[in-house]
């Protein structure tokens, strides 16, 4: 028995968004009574952390605190329309969407601001603290909670504001072919180091490296965990799970349940090195590009190509199961 | 069908309900006790998102019939907070990232109190093993077993500290 060490790269240019029949999301922002901002949207955080990362652009925009901003995606019937949260779309579209929002709504809440401080709205500036103040003079100041409070029941303004960003439908040129199918690029590389075992054929993933070019990283942390549990799940692709030879013919045969379906556990997690490059996309908000579904997508090559570097064998149908890293050994030794 | 009154502590309170035969400790929780906090993920006893302790082990809750653990002692997500006051573990999940969606989070969490609870100072070989039992289909597992390390580390210190 003798354990192979090999290391394969791979690297993926994934785009941001598609364009559909025209691809838009819109954001609602209103202010409470209290000074809370609501913003209004249909968009799904399925855990990736969209509310998060749409709460900074507004409270980046509006100047306030994140504690101030309440994202409701309560109802994709009656909020206003996103197209979904899928290709990597959900930061840059509905992103884009809250910061048009909330420059609105912030426009609103400085005039308010303005007229009960007696200057010219021109004049004021948020502290991010909670305050509006008069530049220069940063004694005369109003809290969000007291504008609110005067928009509504001394003014009668709605401080609110309207978003939408479209990313508009473009068919291909039938001549060329040419389009503009999304709005930026990210891009990605990973190393992956694996060891075959050529008495048994099991991979084993040792290490990963990973970069990536995702514009401006919005939150650094959430980008990180995203790039390395997408990884997992490459790395799940690529040596355990497989819903094949049935799916979706007949869902009466293969794996239907976690027993059967294989993932790797914690104990069988390469260990990651990631490095975050930041490139700002012109048409992101501040900057940002998508980063979601391409970070599985890098490390499924990355380890066909170290398990050939290892042991000569060239895989192309996942997963690389111990019988096909066998099958392959035995065709060489018979070559 | 006979239906039985069971009798739990759950999270240090008393409750009583009727449960029909078949009636897991997981439903019983869900919908009856409103505690929502364990997860339904597989109901059958291989993903690990409706892990609570039964007298101070891990179960899956979705397997253990409600009728079986009359008088037990319950301990759910739920129970884990002191108010506003998160426990060691959970602060420990909130400062590493250690969640995604969350759907694994309380079965992990419990599975964490349990380990911790028995094994104060574990490997992180120990802490694999002890979540080997729940599913994380977001996060590469890698932050959950080092928040758990560090909450073990916290609580260490939090015993010095009071010594
Ligand atoms: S719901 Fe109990 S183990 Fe999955
Ligand atoms: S955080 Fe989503 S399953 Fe673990």
């Amino acid at each position: 028995m003798t354990l192979l060490r090999g290391r394969g790269y791979a690297s993926v240019n994934y785009p941001t968004g598609m364009n559909l029949g025209g691809d838009p999301s819109q954001a609602i922002i209103h202010a409470t009574t209290m000074g809370g901002f609501v913003v209004t949207l249909s968009s799904v955080d399925l855990g990736q952390g969209l509310k998060t990362v749409v709460a900074q652009c507004a409270a980046e925009t509006l100047g306030i605190p994140m504690e101030n901003v309440i994202i409701d995606t309560a109802d994709t019937d009656t909020g206003p329309h996103c197209m979904g949260t899928f290709a990597s779309r959900g930061t840059h579209r509905v992103g884009n969407a809250v910061i048009m929002a909330a420059r609105e709504a912030r426009e609103v809440m400085l005039q308010v601001a303005a007229d009960e401080l007696e200057v010219d709205a021109g004049d004021l500036e948020t502290d991010g603290t909670g305050f509006v103040r008069l530049k220069g003079s940063p004694a005369t100041k109003i809290h969000i909670s007291d504008i609110a409070l005067a928009a509504h029941f001394k003014q009668g303004k709605s401080i609110s504001g309207r978003g939408i960003f479209l990313k508009e439908r473009s068919y291909p040129v039938p001549e060329t072919g040419e389009m503009d199918p999304d709005s930026c690029q990210a891009h990605a590389c990973t190393v992956a180091e694996v060891e075959v075992d050529d008495e048994t054929g099991i991979v084993t993933v040792l290490r990963m490296y990973n970069t990536y070019e995702i514009g401006r990283a919005l939150n650094p942390a959430m980008v990180a965990q995203q790039v390395e549990g997408g990884a997992w799940m490459g790395v799940s692709h690529a040596i355990f799970e497989s819903t094949e030879p049935y799916y979706p013919a007949s869902r009466a045969h293969g794996p239907i349940d976690f027993c059967e379906y294989l993932m790797p556990g914690p104990a069988e997690i390469p260990v990651q090195t990631s490095v975050i490059l930041e490139r700002p996309a012109s048409n992101g908000p501040f900057g940002a590009k998508g980063i979601g579904e391409m970070t599985a997508n890098a490390p499924i090559p990355a380890i066909a190509n170290a398990i050939f570097d290892a042991c000569g064998v060239r895989l192309t149908t996942m997963p690389f199961t111990p019988e096909s890293v066998l099958r392959g050994l035995d065709a060489l030794r018979a070559a | 069908m006979t239906v039985t009154i069971v009798n739990l502590k759950v999270n240090g309170v008393d409750q009583a309900f009727m449960a029909r035969p078949g009636t897991t400790l997981l439903l019983a929780l869900r919908e009856q006790l409103g505690l929502t906090g364990a997860k339904r993920g597989c109901a059958q006893g291989a993903c690990g998102s409706c892990t609570v302790l039964l007298d101070g082990a891990p179960v899956v809750s979705c397997l253990v019939p409600a009728t079986t653990v009359d008088g037990a002692d319950i301990a759910t997500v739920e129970g884990l907070a002191d108010g506003q006051q998160l426990s060691d573990v959970q602060q420990a999940f909130l400062d590493g990232f250690a969640t995604q969606c969350g759907f694994c989070t309380p079965g992990m969490l419990m599975s964490a109190e349990a380990l911790l609870a028995r094994n104060p100072d574990p490997t992180a070989d120990e802490v694999n093993e002890a979540i080997s039992g729940n599913v994380c289909r977001c996060t590469g597992y890698a932050p959950i077993v080092s928040a758990i390390l560090d909450a073990a580390e916290r609580r260490r210190n939090r015993v010095e500290a009071t010594h």
